[in-house]
């Protein structure tokens, strides 16, 4: 396999072999590993020497089930700190099956709002790879749902796709990478953290892969993938939240929104309240019945991604019966819905289309419409003036431009105090007041306030993976801890994070994710061993973001957490200096 | 021999356990009557909800096991097994 690096000063392709020491990454393991490396940690984001890494992880490609993840990396223009965030779709798997382990784009052009696309297929004659740039004006300016079918017109049906939207061309720090979902929709984002400006900023509007008659993804020992293989599906299959018509099948993701309002944990109108009046009205359960109304049958959830067991992916679908988004996911359903006081799913579904359709994360876009709410730039529950604003910021007006900047930026332009961010990224939906672990995993994780860098809800609230008390402040460093590094290591692998559900659950499933990995690899991984590899991961991250001026100061949830007592368990977030501390301190 | 007293509890149905009361909706709270004293797992039983498919439960919004004893005025949520994020 090849690292293929991509000069978008000069508008040239090279070919690379793979350097020993990354041989054995893949994933967010690996584009951590190159920013840590090749990224100058005070570069500014936007500039020339930011890089944009994207890769596969190490069995995606493979025949491995749920596990069809790509990590995009690079300096974020939000936190100002090293970003990984990744997607499913199938352009994760055509990356590797293309022979090309990493995708290493550098430089920046000269010209100013310029862009282009590249286009990359197999050339059997020279067994390798062909990289091919093109023109991309025509598809500049434009909502993604318009612009997509245009691409697929050109390169073929075949295709996957990733790309930046709007946001990305207007640089915001609210910007996502795109990729296509299994119809073809512009609905998969690698979405925090603002990797969508980067690719912007480098003139690189689109990556179209085309894998036709590619060798694939090699595979040392395949029995030992096979067997491994095993144990993950029986796993997937057998744990009531991960098997077909189980918990994310039915209901998706958003079934969390009645559970996180039970628990006091819902966070609401801009983190004032843990409880939302409205929230069975937008729950996964609504959506689930209210699509059985509108259409007239039940429908349960499609897969992201090729490949997947899980199949977690919902369609909302309005009074007709035509589809309104897809897909409506927690994070989305909270952040646009009940962190705006807004209980109408067909507006919040609206919401999620023109987010996709201008590049923008949903997290990073619903947090700071609750500030701008917070800021009296238009009511909590105002549903047509959020869309309005969303409408704003996809034309870069100058309102849009402040909102497109994130959370933190625009709390700070709109004069507000209590500003729901750790690291400039926007909390997603959890609250660390009620839910001490996943505070912590806010504070102190290297990516910003991110929920999937450490998933403490599991035992805090789901009861997977053992029960703890989420109130209570005790061993949550250690708790947040453990979950950081086996994280690493998760995005590392190319699985979907929701199999920790069965796995944590089912050792035989984690066992199988071990020997999947080690089939591909060659390697003689053990569980104890891959967790150590996930910290080593977590360090590498953790220095980068030292040397780019982020210090122990930065790992802290804002001052309102911990003097504003929140409804309805009055709590305030009480974990210590210390505690934080030694979640990096003692890894 | 003596006659328990009763008290009204609050309950909402989560997930996949609204299949089990006909007509009910998710978080959409009905009362239920019973003796005084009892246990979660004897109101499961009321409800006649598979005991293993009450895999949370919420009182007062705090997250408690199948042997709570059932203080009158309470609010209980009981989900089935669910995970997203």
């Amino acid at each position: 396999m090849w690292f293929l690096r991509v000069n978008m000063t000069d508008r040239s392709a090279k070919l690379e072999g793979v350097p020993a020491q990354y041989k054995n990454l893949g994933g967010r393991g690996l584009t951590s590993s190159l920013v840590a490396e090749e990224v100058p940690p005070l570069c500014h984001p936007l500039g020339p020497n930011n890089k944009l890494v994207f890769a596969s992880g190490i069995i995606t490609g493979t025949p491995a089930n749920t596990a069809a993840r790509v990590s995009v990396g690079g300096k974020s223009p939000l936190t100002g700190g090293i970003k990984e965030a990744n997607a499913g779709s199938s352009w994760a798997q055509d990356l590797p099956s293309l022979g090309i382990k990493a995708l290493v784009v550098e430089g920046q052009p000269k010209e100013k709002d310029k862009f282009w696309g590249i286009h990359i297929t197999w050339d059997a004659a020279a067994g390798k790879p062909k990289i091919e740039f093109f023109d991309a004006a025509e598809y500049t300016g434009a909502n993604l749902y318009a612009v997509f079918p245009k691409v697929y017109e050109r390169f073929g049906e075949k295709i996957s796709i990733a790309g930046c939207g709007v946001a990305g061309e207007f640089k915001y720090g609210n910007s996502g990478i795109v990729f296509n979902d299994m119809s073809k929709r512009p609905s998969r984002y690698a979405g925090r953290g603002g990797l969508g400006a980067v690719m912007g900023s480098k003139g690189l509007k689109w990556i179209v892969l085309n894998e036709k008659g590619s060798p694939g993804v090699p595979i040392v020992d395949k029995a030992l993938f096979e067997q491994g293989r095993k144990k993950m599906n029986d796993a997937l299959r057998t744990h009531d939240i991960t098997k077909p018509k189980g918990g994310l099948n039915t209901y998706g993701t958003a079934v969390l929104i009645n559970i996180m309002n039970e628990a006091g944990g819902l966070p609401t109108r801009n983190f004032s309240s843990g409880r939302f009046e409205q929230a069975a009205q937008i729950a996964g359960e609504a959506i689930f019945e209210g699509n059985k109304k509108r259409l007239g049958q039940e429908l349960y959830n499609h897969a992201c991604s090729p490949g997947c067991i899980i199949q977690c992916s919902n369609t909302w679908h309005d009074e007709q019966g035509k589809e309104i988004s897809s897909c409506v996911e927690y994070e989305s359903d909270w952040a646009l819905g009940a962190n705006c006081g807004i209980g109408d799913l067909d507006a919040i579904a609206e919401m999620v289309d023109l987010c996709n359709a201008y590049g923008l994360d949903t997290i990073e876009a619903g947090a700071t419409l609750g500030v701008a709410m917070e800021a009296g730039v238009v009511p909590f529950g105002d549903a047509p003036g959020a869309i309005n604003l969303i409408h704003e910021m996809g034309k870069g007006t100058p309102m849009g431009r402040i909102l497109g900047a994130g959370t933190g930026a625009a709390g700070l332009v709109l004069g507000v105090t209590r500003i729901p961010a750790v690291k400039g990224q926007g909390m997603p939906a959890y609250e660390p007041r009620a839910v001490k672990g996943i505070g912590i995993t806010y504070a102190t994780s290297t990516m910003g306030a991110d929920h999937t860098a450490g998933y403490t809800i599991a035992p805090e609230i789901l009861g997977v993976s053992g029960k703890q008390d989420p109130l209570s402040p005790e061993g949550k460093a250690a708790l947040s801890r453990a979950f950081q590094a086996t994280t690493a290591f998760i995005d590392t692998s190319g699985h979907c994070l929701f199999i920790a559900f069965a796995i944590l659950d089912i050792a035989s499933g984690f066992e199988g994710m071990v020997e999947e990995c080690n089939g591909v690899l060659g390697t003689n991984w053990t569980n104890d061993s891959i967790v150590k590899l996930g910290g080593e991961i977590l360090k590498k991250e953790r220095a980068f973001n030292e040397a780019a001026g982020l210090t122990k100061a930065h790992d802290r949830l804002p001052e309102f957490m911990q003097t504003q007592p929140l409804p309805p368990h009055n709590q305030v977030f009480d974990i210590s200096d210390t505690a934080l501390d030694s979640v990096y301190g003692e890894l | 021999m003596s006659v328990r007293e009763l008290m009204i509890v609050r309950v909402r149905l989560f997930a996949n356990l609204v299949q089990y009361r006909p007509g009910a909706k998710a978080g959409q709270p009905f009362d239920v009557e019973l003796a005084a004293g009892s246990t979660l797992a004897e109101l499961i039983a009321h409800l006649q909800l598979p005991r293993v498919q009450v895999k949370v439960i919420f009182v007062n919004g705090i997250g408690v096991s199948q042997d709570y004893v059932i203080q009158p005025g309470d609010e209980v949520g009981f989900f089935s097994p669910i995970g997203g994020g």
